[in-house]
């Protein structure tokens, strides 16, 4: 396993140099003028001089990339045009409300996804089977930042039953740090009052988010459990006297899950882009509504390093997934 | 003619292509289809924020424009938008596709590994990246989507053209002294062809979404356009006392996502029938 481990982390490093690349080429190549662009509009002609001797502009671009990569590894992205603080500490302070909501995502895409999936397989072709499908063929064409304006309309200025947007009630202030997320730091502070506005804030957003997740996670659930259970080892199993929820439950599902499963990998990259439009309507204070509000205030250097990063924590969950895949089925670690 | 039994014998296939057929007929004619083409356009202060009456079925924007003729109007765009993106995408990766798979070296893993690359970004932040480095409009959000969307043809391209390059018959033309270019395209692509066509019916669905949540950014389409997604930006300070505003651009995006998607499913089926039992 440590060994599969080292071989995928090494297999990332010429996609991460690649991407930073791609942001070099993005951030210093595509703007005719780079200086021009980190000035802003009203900068007069000498302060555009000063930025380009400042940031080396005005030196070889394969020089201008050794720096750029010399940034990036220790950690300094520039500084946000807008917060007047370093890209890195505004990601900081924003990421655990990112991970808190997108966590609650896909807990809910695969908590309701491989259920409805198995359940549609068991019942194929039945009324709850046809059910099934319609959602998920709905759930993958619905625009996630509709969705979320049509719940707020519905269940927060229509019902009343949700706030409308945020992350806590204000009046509640915010929970000690511990973990980052507000729903278990309430919790690990004893704060009832608070816990129950955390997870009422959270519910929408999560939800809107999850919804086109539990559609692929079902889908994919569903078409492994039916290509599994036409194996002849299910058909033994049931000649040998195996009940069947027990067969579905111990053999089918760890046969067909793993599919499932490097879905999430995949699913991770949606999530994050429709986190991008459900951050700002529900104004969850998380990457996504920062990536928003960089790219309507021209912060290039901002939006650059949310790129960067958010490519980064995808290829670090894809790892994971490929562990977790190795981990269900051992064929996989020795194909690689 | 079987094939089209077939397809047609498979409901949600068969209404798929109804509903992408009607967005082509409504696109193409929706200057005639629309009820009030010029008020679409034109602001009209007096009529704004009108609920849904006989006069205007989907009610009026926040400057009185007739709700339903741009909503009819904005699927032109729509499809404009998938089908030049879609069509830029196939451009770029089919031919690069090819290539990393028939050809073997350097420029194959060059080729493949700035694919995983492409891939390995979200593709949505990356075409927001460039969409405001290019200052924002419906060209550029094409753009952008192009840029973003075609390393997915150029890793179906590869696997295929991989998978054809063992087989006999490349084999045998190799051995009767057939050019590489002869047999990239006039054996390998044609053989490849069904995977481009699902891929790429799929992904006019997903450029639909993305060029929407694009437009919804206010990094695609401009005011005045009649964007779809552009619209439901526009609608959000004016809820939730005009529910219609948001509501039907919304809808229609989502019967025309719909519509290509099970449209997809239906080609996938008849491309690949080994899919069929399992789906």
């Amino acid at each position: 396993m440590l060994a599969f481990l080292a071989r995928r982390l090494f297999l990332a490093i010429p996609s991460l140099l690649g991407l930073m690349i791609l942001c070099f080429v993005l951030l210093r190549v595509v703007p005719s003028d780079p200086s021009a662009a980190l000035a802003g509009d009203n900068a007069t002609p000498q302060q555009i001089a000063e930025i380009r001797a400042k940031f080396g502009f005005d030196r070889p671009l394969h020089e201008q990339f050794f720096l750029y990569m010399k940034q990036v590894l220790s950690g300094d992205l520039g500084v946000s045009v807008h917060s007047n603080r370093p890209v890195v500490a505004d990601i900081g302070q924003r990421l655990p409300a990112t991970l808190e909501l997108t966590f609650v995502a896909l807990f809910l895409a695969a908590a309701i996804g491989i259920p409805l999936g198995t359940v549609a397989a068991v019942a194929h072709n039945s009324p709850i089977d046809h059910l099934v499908r319609l959602f998920t063929i709905g759930g993958l064409a619905v625009a996630s930042f509709w969705l979320a304006i049509m719940l707020q309309l519905w269940l927060a200025m229509d019902l009343d039953l949700l706030p409308l947007r945020g992350r806590m009630a204000v009046a509640l202030g915010s929970p000690p740090t511990v973990t980052g997320s507000y729903v278990i730091d309430s919790l690990v502070a004893a704060r009832w009052d608070q816990f129950v506005s955390a997870l009422r804030h959270i519910v929408m957003p999560a939800t809107v988010l999850a919804i086109p997740a539990i559609a692929t996670i079902a889908r994919f659930t569903r078409s492994g459990v039916l290509e599994t259970m036409q194996k002849d080892f299910v058909t033994y199993e049931t000649a040998a006297g195996y009940r069947r929820g027990r067969l579905i439950r111990i053999f089918v599902l760890r046969n067909s899950v793993a599919t499932a499963v490097t879905q999430i990998g995949l699913l991770f990259g949606g999530l994050i882009s429709s986190a991008v439009a459900v951050e700002a309507i529900f104004d969850w204070p998380g990457i996504g509504s920062y990536a928003v509000y960089a790219i309507l205030g021209q912060d290039y250097k901002a939006v650059l390093a949310v790129t960067l990063f958010v490519g980064v924590v995808y290829a670090i969950v894809n790892v994971l997934v490929d562990m977790v895949h190795a981990a269900l089925d051992p064929r996989v670690a020795e194909q690689l | 003619m079987l094939v089209l039994r077939k397809f047609l014998r498979d409901i949600p296939a068969a209404i798929g292509l109804a509903v992408v057929l009607f967005a082509v007929f409504v696109a193409i004619f929706a200057d005639q289809l629309a009820p009030d083409p010029i008020g679409a356009m034109e602001s009209n202060i007096l009529e704004r924020l009108q609920p849904p009456s006989d006069l205007h079925p989907f009610g009026t924007d926040h400057l009185g424009r007739d709700l339903l003729s741009r909503v009819i109007l904005g699927t032109r765009d729509a499809l404009k938008v998938s089908l030049v993106t879609v069509a830029g995408a196939i451009l770029i990766g089919v031919p690069l596709g090819l290539i990393a798979g028939y050809r073997r070296g350097f420029i194959s893993e060059a080729i493949m590994r700035l694919t995983d690359v492409m891939l390995a970004v979200p593709q949505l932040v990356l075409a927001l990246a460039l969409a405001q480095l290019l200052k924002p409009s419906l060209e550029t959000a094409m753009m952008a989507l192009t840029f973003t969307y075609w390393p997915f043809f150029a890793r179906t391209v590869y696997a295929e053209s991989r998978r054809l390059r063992a087989s006999t018959f490349i084999e045998a033309l190799e051995g009767i002294g057939v050019g590489p270019a002869r047999i990239v395209f006039f054996h390998i692509l044609p053989n490849a062809a069904a995977p481009i066509i699902v891929r790429a019916t799929i992904g006019m669905g997903f450029i639909i979404l993305t060029a929407a949540l694009l437009g919804f950014l206010g990094m695609g389409a401009t005011p005045p356009e009649p964007d779809w997604g552009l619209a439901v930006a526009e609608s959000r300070q004016f809820l939730p006392e005009a529910w219609w505003f948001a509501t039907f651009p919304g809808l229609a995006i989502f019967f025309a996502v719909l519509g290509f998607n099970l449209l997809g499913d239906g080609v996938r089926d008849i491309v690949d029938p080994r899919l069929r039992r399992s789906r």
